[in-house]
């Protein structure tokens, strides 16, 4: 009985898939009918994306999310908050069960041709770096020649460090592990050497050790790790909503414009690209088929790029990271966001 | 010989002596169960040295528990304070502090009454299945109970789970009043095709009038919203209470001599039992996605759980036919002397005695079963014991703490396994009728 009826639905589904996707309806649309935006983050990482104890997603990429949900609804809660695991993320995206994926992903080649994902832009400039103890004495990766090293399996990060290690002319043994969680574990059990995985997450991993002074993260970035939010290939429209909605938190920072001042700066601001931006004079909302004071409402979200960056994984939060390559290019960073125009 | 009074025959008792030494109390018991041989001395010393090891390892640990604190480096602070610097010690505020993400998941707080409610019900609509001795009208609250249980979770109109019970109402009905019309066969096709057309066609726009008539509804909750042991117990307990009646029918039909029916069931039972859980959670999750139209919201956890109660119900099948095998031929020739028809004498004679002997097998599957919920962490979905450990260890304060939350999912997993171990000893005792 129950197969059955499992079955009819199944049937009955099939068919009205055909006739949907012979429709091709856009994600914009799909989302705005919806009425919340479907966002894939990661299950759980420090900083990025977590849930606190009230159940309330917070983290960088949660930001972002909330970014275009405001964007789009001008109301920043209306996401939901789907976690995806590093194996399902893809899958998740081109399957349609999220619009958006932010989940601390490297835009590589590949994903972005073979696997059909269009990344819009960079929020996070990562790369691999290694933390030692203290009492290894090492001083640089270079040092590192027939260290044992943990490593997060059928990652970028693995690709990488095999690289590095055949480019210097050294070797390695490679301990595998599942999860930051157990890697961690591992490390500190002294199974290895040497943790490596993004330096974002050594960061905040060291900085939750009992003993954080006891450990090192070696200088050596070994890879570039371009993190950023993905959509579906072949719907440009979409993929310009993200784009532009990141864009805008980015030129908010570098026009000053902060979650304090924004209501202030929409009134009475003369600077011509603050007023197209906050919708003001022009309508570039119209243009994406949003509406006027759309990047208004991403900013005030939960700030500009800066404000967020600073609560969450900022210097002054456990995590402590600097800004680095994540600055505004006039602080000799790679933050660039074309005009609004 | 006047010196015949020297006696050698004892005239009274002497007192009873202790065994000795070697014979009797804890020195015995230790000989014969602890030293009976040298291989035995052996592994019993082996055996206390690890045990030893193993207290000695964690015992400190566990002493120094802290269970106030709101992150884990004010644990280590305070175990530094009170067992002096560069101790460990077990910080079980962590469980404290997220307990209820534990067992509920993501579920709004202010609707935590539900689950517990429905967890109740849950064990007064389990009890009469599991002890006879109970009310047999109670059986009937164990019928309806998906239904209440369903609503209480997802809440939403109570029209829904009423339509969806309609349905089986409809199909009995159907039943019962074409046989004497028009014959077994056309009765019994009714009985199944009445409740699927009303399933398929009717039951959502009667739901949806009855709903605008009469509004009865509770705050509804989506599934995304569940997590921990709630899921777990949703998927676990749905799965058992579906995969037996579905495995006993799959064993049946193995064993029929009607082609269709035989083949069809050994070829789902060995194509479910070839394929690992995951690969059908995967398919459930992702693979479907494709089929669905952009959009549809087929709902997460009713796909895991019609995996969950497919897989398991190709194992149950399996464990029963073992059962059935063991079963003398004698038994099913007596039933037919009686005259009994196939559904009788399945009913009467071969399943109880089937049943009875697949016992351990069948609560080993659903042990297995209930551990695997688990797995659906890798479909993400919030699972106790990684995806909500996941997301705890991603918070700030809680980063780079392991054990203690492991500990305590691992504790109410033995719990709930440990039960029903023993609800299967005591049942097997009960219906043992044999004098082996």
């Amino acid at each position: 009985m129950k197969q059955s009826v499992f079955l009819g639905t199944l049937a009955a589904t099939t068919l009205l898939a055909g006739a949907a996707l012979a429709q091709g309806t856009s994600t914009l649309q799909t989302v705005k009918d919806r009425g919340e935006l479907n966002c894939g983050v990661n299950t759980g990482l420090v900083g990025f994306a977590a849930p606190d104890a009230s159940g309330n997603w917070q983290g960088f990429d949660v930001a972002l999310c909330k970014a275009v949900a405001g964007a789009i609804f001008g109301d920043a809660s209306k996401v939901v908050y789907i976690p995806t695991t590093s194996s399902d993320r893809f899958e998740q995206l081109t399957s349609g069960r999220i619009d958006l994926l932010i989940r601390n992903t490297t835009w590589t080649f590949s994903r972005d041709t073979d696997l059909k994902m269009d990344f819009v832009g960079v929020n996070y400039y990562d790369g691999q770096g290694f933390m030692v103890r203290n009492d290894l004495g090492v001083s640089s990766a270079k040092e590192l020649n027939g260290a044992t090293i943990c490593i997060q399996t059928g990652t970028t990060t693995e690709l990488n460090l095999a690289d590095y290690f055949k480019a210097n002319n050294m070797t390695y043994t490679a301990v595998p592990i599942e999860t930051n969680a157990e890697g961690e574990q591992q490390y500190l059990a002294g199974a290895c050497d040497a943790y490596t995985t993004d330096a974002s997450g050594l960061a905040a991993t060291r900085a939750a050790f009992a003993d954080p002074e006891n450990h090192v993260i070696l200088p050596e970035i070994i890879s570039k790790e371009p993190l950023g939010p993905a959509v579906r290939h072949g719907d440009s429209e979409w993929g310009d909503v993200v784009r532009w909605t990141m864009n805008a938190l980015v030129a908010a920072e570098e026009f000053g414009i902060t979650s304090a001042n924004i209501d202030e700066l929409a009134t009475s601001s003369q600077n011509p690209e603050v007023q197209r931006l906050l919708g003001t004079s022009d309508n570039l909302g119209a243009m994406i088929g949003l509406e006027a004071n759309w990047a208004l409402n991403a900013i005030k979200a939960g700030g500009n790029y800066g404000e967020i960056f600073a609560a969450t994984i900022g210097e002054s939060t456990p995590i402590g990271l600097a800004r680095g390559l994540n600055a505004q290019w006039t602080q000799g960073g790679l933050l660039y966001t074309p005009p609004f125009r | 010989m006047n010196t015949s009074t020297s006696t050698f025959v004892r005239t009274e008792m002497l007192p009873e002596q202790a065994p000795p030494l070697t014979e009797s109390g804890a020195v015995k018991w230790v000989r014969e169960n602890l030293f009976s041989s040298v291989l035995n001395g052996i592994l019993t010393v082996l055996g206390v040295v690890i045990v030893a090891y193993l207290v000695i390892g964690i015992a400190p640990w566990l002493s120094r528990s802290v269970w106030n604190a709101g992150s884990l480096s004010e644990c280590r602070q305070i175990i530094a304070e009170r067992w002096g610097e560069g101790v460990t010690g077990a910080c079980w505020a962590v469980i404290r502090e997220r307990w209820p993400q534990y067992l509920f998941g993501f579920y709004p707080s202010h609707l935590y009454w539900r689950p517990v409610l429905a967890f109740v019900l849950l064990c007064v609509a389990v009890a009469p299945v599991l002890f006879d001795k109970l009310p047999r009208k109670m059986l009937w609250f164990s019928l309806v109970y998906p239904a209440v249980g369903f609503w209480l979770l997802w809440g939403g109109s109570v029209w829904v789970p009423v339509m969806a019970v309609a349905g089986f109402a409809i199909g009995y009905a159907a039943a019962k009043f074409l046989q004497p019309v028009a014959g077994t066969i056309i009765a019994a096709i009714a009985a199944v095709l009445a409740p699927v057309l009303w399933w398929l066609f009717l039951a959502g726009p009667a739901a949806d009038a009855l709903q605008s008539l009469l509004p009865i509804a509770l705050e509804s909750v989506r599934s995304r919203e569940f997590g921990g042991f709630i899921l777990a117990f949703t998927i676990g307990f749905t799965g058992i209470a579906f995969s037996l009646p579905l495995g006993v029918m799959l064993a049946l039909g193995r064993q029929s001599d009607m082609f269709i029916v035989n083949k069809l069931s050994v070829g789902f039972i060995e194509f479910i039992r070839g394929v690992p859980l995951i690969t059908l959670l995967f398919t459930a999750s992702l693979l479907l996605n494709y089929f669905l139209p952009p959009g549809t919201d087929f709902d997460i956890i009713l796909r895991v759980i019609i995996m969950v109660v497919l897989f398991a119900a190709a194992y149950i099948a399996e464990v029963v036919r073992g059962g059935l095998a063991a079963l003398p031929r004698g038994q099913y020739e007596a039933a037919d002397a009686l005259g009994l028809d196939y559904w009788k004498a399945q009913r009467l004679i071969i399943m109880p005695q089937a049943l009875k002997i697949s016992i351990p097998g069948i609560v080993s599957t659903f042990i297995g079963l209930f551990k695997d919920t688990t797995l659906v962490v890798f479909v993400g979905l919030l699972d106790p014991l990684k995806g909500i450990t996941d997301a705890v260890r991603a918070s700030t304060d809680w980063k780079g703490i392991y054990w203690e939350p492991y500990i305590f999912v691992g504790a109410i997993f033995f719990l709930f396994c440990f039960g029903m171990s023993r609800y299967s000893m005591y049942l097997e005792s009960k219906l043992k009728t044999d004098h082996r």
